[in-house]
């Protein structure tokens, strides 16, 4: 208890030494936050990284995506289908019908019994990922059911999710948002944060887009009206074009009778282009394909003149143009009417390639810049006039010591920044409430100390036993009580998402530095007053 | 300067029986009025739904607002005056979980924009589609959940040095927990079953500190969550934060009453315990008060200031905190009171109540 004077002392300089370390680092990691301009030679040697504000702060787009893997499988199935149906022909198997059946199965109707192992083996050899099982026999035709592999279903979703994440991020990229954040998810899910996006809407729009561009032949041969009354030709479609009229700005919709089966598709794209078309000074988007896109293309076009090609983006016609020669050199436009920004999307789509299977919104949470800067000077007003009222109580309260405990909780507010700098911990609006919070209860530490030494005293202690005393009996107490409020905090760190889990990292960075403060820091000061100075009453 | 002097001796002790009889009607009353409204009113993070903040140019009525939404059927939406009257900014929930989310957000802004021009700033959208929300809900639940358990271990080990029964007592909640998961139960009922499991456990394992604490902050938050259903406030996944920084709050003054009451116990052998306990809330007394009120003043400076965003959280620990400091004096230590009456009943040895474990195996 009575240790003499010189090991106080000099332990003293040291822990005044650890004291002045700590607040120098934590200055030092506030700065950058603090001023846009940092020296050139600052960042350099010296941290440069700000504050991490959330998207509940800055403002910007928080998106759960779920990827409809199961529509990849579909497709895949849909391709299938097609491919045998080619293939039959090739080998002359001959088959009464062939349609998908099921979830993922395919179901074949041959025509000869004596065709059934060479069908099998056809399956085998060509796809692998199929199971063509034993026929079973309808009025004596053998029925063979193709069913996709588990094992290749799981593989096609996933690699479903994987290239929409590729192709997500991509776009991402090229519409340039600084700091995104995309991460695959479980249950076929994605999740986005695009923070300080100024135009939500345009943003999820390219984000959402499937971008499945086809190529179609439109049906000439049959009329649309006779289609939209109901009869549609067999292998054939009906597809809208919406085009809005220049005058009055009214929507119309028309509709085009196409041919099912896709010419081309946009995967073969190598790049694509905004430009101004010069006669009406309107934006069009030019496709230049790769070397066997340009193939297809010049062969579609040859066999097709004068006949009108359609181009169809997420089952959208955009035009309709006739073919008036063969095209080669594996060059394309699409025109509408687009706005800048609109072509500007569309070709950025266009090159990061099309999602393998559309995407549903999940969950959305939009928050505009205006409301992100009304949270940030409301929750700092708050911070500063309670942060006053509670200086001035203890100062009035606790007088000297009252201030001490006061340096304490500003250098606890210090240290809070300058730990969320440190750790690249992002501050949200529920995080500002934390600090408001630790400013209330970091001064616990010294009510707790402070009420007992007021109590030693009580007992006639010297001034230096006292602040002993006080100090010892306090500190088990000041543990527990934080402890508790850890494991909250840090239960919700586990659980939480976004704005919780910056509240959960504020509180348990306050509550850490509130313990340093509270206990370390003021110790030292009052060690330095009592021991040092031998102040003869304890102000308090 | 000193608001309670040294010496005081209030007899807390005394009205125990009052307390209990109105933290008794309170939480019935919680329960019946979540009974009556069918649960806690939850938000669109744990509903699934579509809640839009906008600003206008000028004010508007609710119904007119209605109106606009009328072309892309969410005229059954709930619209509220959000933050100051002057403000303009409203509130557009919807609580239909089956709605499709892709392009909702766009068609809510245009819908707006076509009926009352330009002037639409949309400044929050929050869209939670059913699987997310049912996600959020078991996510925040198993939060309390463990949050509950930790600290139960927490309290029973460090707090009366008994880590062997605290491992026990996590163990055989883990199993509870195992087994009635296991029958399809629903995380909410999950929730009750373990903490009345917790309860009985701490019971049965003499961990008495534990029964007080853990009672102390059922208290706490259930009375929380009577006033959010009493002043129709929502419960978010922010709120959801706010109910686990007062159990850690509610634990923190319990555990100071109760350090004092362990301290003195070892001090004054040969006092009855109520004296001595009665003592040891009067001597923190003036700890309990002081915290609670700068932790209070700073909390309704952000209730007041904080902006509508943040309102509801700053409500929240508003009520815990005064709840929370109650209980610490009026619900937990009665409680370990009650606990050590009916061990000393049980032994016979009236007198004698205080002694802990040990002390009976040294004489």
């Amino acid at each position: 208890m009575h240790g003499s004077e010189s090991p106080v002392s000099k332990n003293l300089g040291l822990r005044a030494g650890i004291v002045t370390l700590v607040i120098v680092v934590a200055l030092i990691y506030l700065v950058p936050s603090l001023t846009k301009n940092l020296p050139p030679w600052w960042s350099n040697v010296l941290p440069k990284d700000k504050i991490h504000l959330g998207l509940d702060l800055q403002g910007g787009i928080h998106l759960s995506l779920e990827v409809e893997a199961g529509k990849a499988v579909e497709s895949n199935l849909e391709r299938v289908v097609e491919e045998l149906k080619n293939d039959l022909r090739k080998s002359k198997i001959r088959y009464l019908e062939l349609k998908r059946s099921g979830k993922d199965g395919i179901a074949v109707k041959l025509m000869r019994d004596d065709d059934v192992t060479a069908f099998r083996e056809m399956v085998h050899a060509n796809y692998p990922d199929y199971d063509p099982g034993t026929p079973s026999y309808e009025d004596g035709k053998p029925v063979f059911h193709v069913v996709l592999l588990s094992k290749a279903r799981e593989r096609i979703m996933r690699m479903a999710v994987d290239q929409a994440l590729e192709t997500i991020r991509n776009r991402i990229d090229q519409f340039g948002v600084s700091e995104p954040d995309i991460r695959p998810q479980e249950g076929h899910r994605i999740l986005i944060q695009l923070p300080g996006v100024k135009d939500p809407k345009r943003a999820i729009a390219l984000i959402g887009k499937t971008a499945l561009l086809e190529f179609k032949l439109v049906d000439e041969d049959h009329s649309v009206d006779e289609a939209l009354k109901g009869h549609i030709p067999p292998g054939d479609e009906i597809l809208y074009e919406t085009s809005i009229d220049r005058k009055t700005g009214q929507r119309r919709k028309i509709p085009f009778l196409l041919k099912k089966r896709t010419l081309l598709t946009g995967e073969y794209i190598t790049d694509a282009r905004v430009q101004i078309d010069s006669r009406y000074n309107e934006p069009y988007v030019s496709l230049s394909f790769d070397a066997r896109g340009a193939r297809l293309f010049e062969n579609i076009t040859g066999q097709n003149i004068k006949k009108r090609l359609a181009i169809v983006l997420d089952n959208k016609v955009y035009s309709a143009p006739v073919i008036q020669d063969k095209i080669s050199g594996g060059r394309a436009q699409i025109t509408g009417r687009f706005s800048t920004d609109e072509a500007r999307d569309l070709a950025i789509v266009l090159r990061a390639g099309a999602l393998p299977a559309p995407v549903k919104i999940l969950e959305e949470r939009t928050v505009g810049p205006s409301l992100g800067k009304d949270s940030i000077e409301k929750g700092f007003k708050s911070a500063i006039i309670g942060g006053i009222l509670v200086v001035l109580f203890m100062a009035v309260y606790y007088s000297l010591s009252g201030i001490i405990a006061d340096l304490a909780l500003v250098l606890n507010v210090v240290l809070i920044m300058s730990g969320l700098a440190f750790f690249g911990a992002t501050l949200t609006l529920p995080g500002i409430a934390g600090i408001i919070l630790t400013i209330g209860m970091s001064v616990d530490a010294n009510v707790l100390i402070f009420e007992r030494i007021r109590e030693e005293l009580r007992l006639g202690k010297t001034p230096r036993a006292a602040i002993e005393g006080g100090y010892g009996k306090a500190l088990v107490t000041i543990l527990d009580a934080n402890v508790t409020t850890l494991i909250a905090a840090l239960v919700l760190f586990q659980f939480g998402t976004g704005p919780i889990r910056g509240f959960a990292v504020t509180l348990s960075i306050g509550i850490i530095a509130s313990m340093f403060t509270a206990i370390f820091v003021t110790r030292v000061v009052f060690d330095y007053l009592y021991t040092v100075k031998r102040m003869k009453k304890v102000s308090i | 300067m000193e608001f309670i002097k040294p010496g005081i001796n209030i007899n807390f002790i005394r009205y125990r029986k009052w307390a209990f009889v109105l933290s008794g009607a309170l939480i019935l009353a919680t329960i019946l009025l979540l009974a009556w409204r069918g649960g806690p009113n939850y938000g669109v993070d744990f509903t699934g739904g579509v809640l839009v903040q906008v600003r206008l140019d000028q004010q508007h009525s609710p119904g007119e607002i209605k109106n606009a939404l009328k072309p892309i059927n969410l005229q059954d939406s709930i619209i509220q005056q959000f933050g100051d009257k002057a403000a303009s900014e409203y509130l557009i929930r919807v609580r239909k979980t089956n709605l499709e989310l892709t392009g909702l957000s766009d068609g809510v802004r245009s819908a707006l924009i076509s009926a009352f021009g330009k002037g639409v700033d949309i400044r929050r959208v929050e869209m939670v589609g059913p699987k997310v929300g049912k996600d959020l809900r078991q996510k925040a639940l198993f939060a309390i959940f463990y949050a509950i358990l930790f600290i139960a271990i927490y309290i029973s080990g460090r707090f009366e040095l008994k880590w062997m029964m605290s491992i026990i007592m996590a163990l055989s909640l883990a199993f509870v927990v195992y087994l009635t998961s296991s029958f399809g139960v629903s995380v909410t009922w999950l929730i009750i079953i373990a903490l009345l499991v917790t309860l009985g456990l701490c019971w049965f394992l003499n961990l008495k500190y534990a029964l007080g604490a853990i009672f102390a902050l059922i208290h706490d938050v259930t009375i929380t969550i009577g006033a959010f259903a009493l002043t129709d406030r929502e419960i978010s996944l922010a709120i959801i934060a706010a109910f686990l920084t007062l159990v850690g709050y509610s634990l923190n003054d319990t555990i100071i009453v109760f350090d004092r009451i362990r301290e003195n116990v070892r001090r004054f052998r040969r006092r009855p315990f109520q004296e001595v306990m009665n003592e040891s809330i009067n001597e923190t007394l003036s700890r309990t008060i002081l915290t609670s009120s700068t932790t209070l003043v700073v909390v309704a400076a952000l209730f007041v200031l904080g902006g509508g965003v943040i309102h509801d959280f700053a409500f929240a620990m508003l009520v815990g905190i005064v709840v929370g400091t109650y209980s610490s004096i009026f619900v937990a230590s009665p409680i370990l009171l009650m606990w050590e009456r009916k061990m000393a009943g049980k032994s016979g040895r009236v007198r004698k109540g205080q002694r802990n474990g040990m002390r009976v195996k040294s004489t």
